[in-house]
């Protein structure tokens, strides 16, 4: 096998596709963030937490009730969206009228709650979650092995980001959320229930957390950490795609994937700080984010 | 007249401790249009946003075909049949002009046809695809008043359209609004060009320090100059 900048065409291949899974997974949670910022104005630091219910939902499907994964692809999302639903209608929606603050520390609070109650019930080994028979198996690319689950992983996010981005940019709804992300008052002067548009993209930001849950269930194990150790680096992202920017978050999410995984081959060193030096100098350069709006 | 079909009576407005409007009292009847005259800060927009909902707090009353308006959600307001102009007209630049045209809902049936808006300003479907905020200031003021004939309300509320553009524009607007009450629509007007005011309008109400201070039917505008004059800068 070809040697590429002096390392083998494998290894680069492999680190690149682990790449574009990460990748994947910051693209689907940032964009949840961005969308949730949006509209909201709230920085849903239960994000990890709800990802991470996800995952359990979809093994508790299968464990209690005995649905598979495809079930789960569906449910999961639903029923953790409807969770958020109720925590944006008893509390969050109290506090869009203070400071940006409030609405952080009280998701932050909430997340942690979530995690601990996960790990008294679960403890933090992890639960195994096996891949589907339909997705499991590799293919011969001729240059490397693609593990099937991997290649649907960084497809179905793929198709899943773009999906959102043409509910947000060309249907009614979606000019509904962006005309409210400028001036939610005038929107709702029009005759439009933007508090109950606020509790629906609460939810589906949520439920698109839990959707990347049930995706990451059969490749990390099933743990209460697995969202927090996931979600500060997808802040990182969020914050060098710049807050509130769909298109960005969704390339900034798969570009840092590349970049991580690509450090990993080239200076494993910094693979675990490559983020955030990226995010350092991006603020340094253009404080609103790559793609924010300053 | 009892059959007012917007009453307003002793209405009192607050933007967090700031107390705004000190007991405005306006009647409309159906098909009229009236303005709101006065000088800058005199409480004309907050009148028109205590209505819609739009203040921190308000009190007294504000009854649209008899249903009292105190106390609803903006949404619920405007869902009677309202529809608002705002001073800074309110272009929403992630939405194109066409998006900005469909998004206040239908309140009602009975507004008008996307067609006859393209009529009315023609300007709009030239520029269907562009940006709402890339509009000069007369064609975003063109959207601004097209998107809410669209939805069926009766009552408009329009908050200085003629302010900042060109006499052209402002006399097509005129013509604009005629051409609503001749149509049946009933407008309340916020207007600090007079002479404008004067061109379009069936009576004028005169506030300042967030009262109102003077009503004068418009054929007896000019002969009233002297007395308004305190009230306004002529
Ligand atoms: N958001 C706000 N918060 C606090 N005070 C406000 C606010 N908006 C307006 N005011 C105050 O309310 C008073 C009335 O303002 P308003 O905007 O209604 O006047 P106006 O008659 O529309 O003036 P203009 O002709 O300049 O548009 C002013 O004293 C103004 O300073
Ligand atoms: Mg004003």
């Amino acid at each position: 096998m070809d040697d590429i900048f002096g390392i083998p065409a494998p290894l680069l291949f492999g680190q690149l596709l682990l790449g574009l899974i990460n990748g994947a997974f910051y693209a689907l949670l940032s964009l949840g963030l961005a969308v949730i910022f949006g509209m909201l104005n709230v920085i849903n630091f239960a994000h990890g937490a709800q990802f991470m219910m996800g995952a359990f939902v979809a093994w508790m499907l299968l464990e209690y009730a005995g649905l598979n994964y495809w079930w789960a692809l569906i449910l999961a999302p639903l029923l953790v969206g409807l969770f958020g639903v109720l925590l944006e209608r008893t509390m969050i929606a109290r506090l869009y009228k203070l400071d940006h603050l409030y609405g952080l520390l009280l998701t932050f609070g909430l997340g942690l709650i979530i995690e601990g109650i996960f790990r008294n019930q679960y403890g933090s080994s992890g639960l195994p979650y096996r891949i589907p028979p339909q997705l499991s198996g590799a293919w011969d690319l001729g240059f490397m092995f693609m593990p099937i689950y991997r290649g649907w992983v960084v497809i179905v996010a793929a198709v899943m980001c773009l999906a959102t981005w043409l509910v947000i940019e060309k249907t009614k709804i979606g000019s509904y959320l962006r005309a409210s992300t400028e001036n939610a008052a005038l929107v709702q002067a029009f005759g439009i229930n933007v508090p109950r548009l606020m509790t629906l993209t609460y939810g589906a930001g949520v439920a698109l957390a839990a959707f990347a849950g049930v995706l990451a269930a059969p490749i990390y194990s099933v743990n209460p950490q697995m969202g927090s150790n996931l979600i500060i680096i997808v802040f990182a992202v969020v914050v060098i795609g710049g807050m509130g920017s769909i298109l960005g978050s969704v390339i900034t999410g798969f570009g840092l994937g590349i970049i991580e995984g690509l450090t990993k081959v080239f200076y494993p060193e910094a693979s675990s700080t490559v983020i955030f030096v990226v995010m350092a100098i991006v603020l340094l350069a253009r404080p609103a984010g790559l793609f924010g709006r300053a | 007249m009892s059959d007012a079909m917007l009453k307003i009576q002793k209405l009192e407005a607050w933007y967090g401790e700031s107390h705004v409007l000190h007991g405005v009292d306006i009647e409309i009847a159906e098909g009229e249009v009236v303005t709101l005259l006065g000088r800058n800060g005199a409480g004309k927009t907050s009148t028109l946003r205590a209505i819609m909902g739009l203040v921190g707090r308000r009190a007294g009353s504000i009854s649209f075909e008899g249903t009292e308006l105190i106390g609803l959600r903006s949404d619920l307001i405007a869902r009677k049949g309202i529809g608002y102009c705002p001073e800074e007209r309110g272009i929403f630049a992630s939405l194109d002009v066409t998006e900005n045209l469909m998004l206040p809902p239908t309140l009602r049936p009975g507004g008008l046809e996307v067609a006859e808006i393209h009529t009315l300003f023609p300007n709009l479907k030239e520029r269907a695809r562009s940006p709402g905020t890339k509009l000069s200031g007369g064609e975003q003021q063109m959207l601004a008043i097209g998107r809410i004939l669209r939805t069926g309300a009766k009552l408009l509320l329009l908050d200085e359209p003629s302010e900042g553009l060109a006499p052209v524009i402002v006399q097509q607007i005129g013509r604009t609004i005629r051409e609503l009450k001749t149509r049946g629509f009933t407008v309340l007007l916020v207007e600090q060009n007079f002479r404008f005011a004067q061109t379009v309008a069936d009576r004028h109400y005169v506030m300042e320090h967030g009262r109102v201070m003077d009503m004068v039917p418009n054929a007896e505008l000019t002969s009233s100059l002297d007395r308004l004059n305190e009230y306004l800068s002529v």
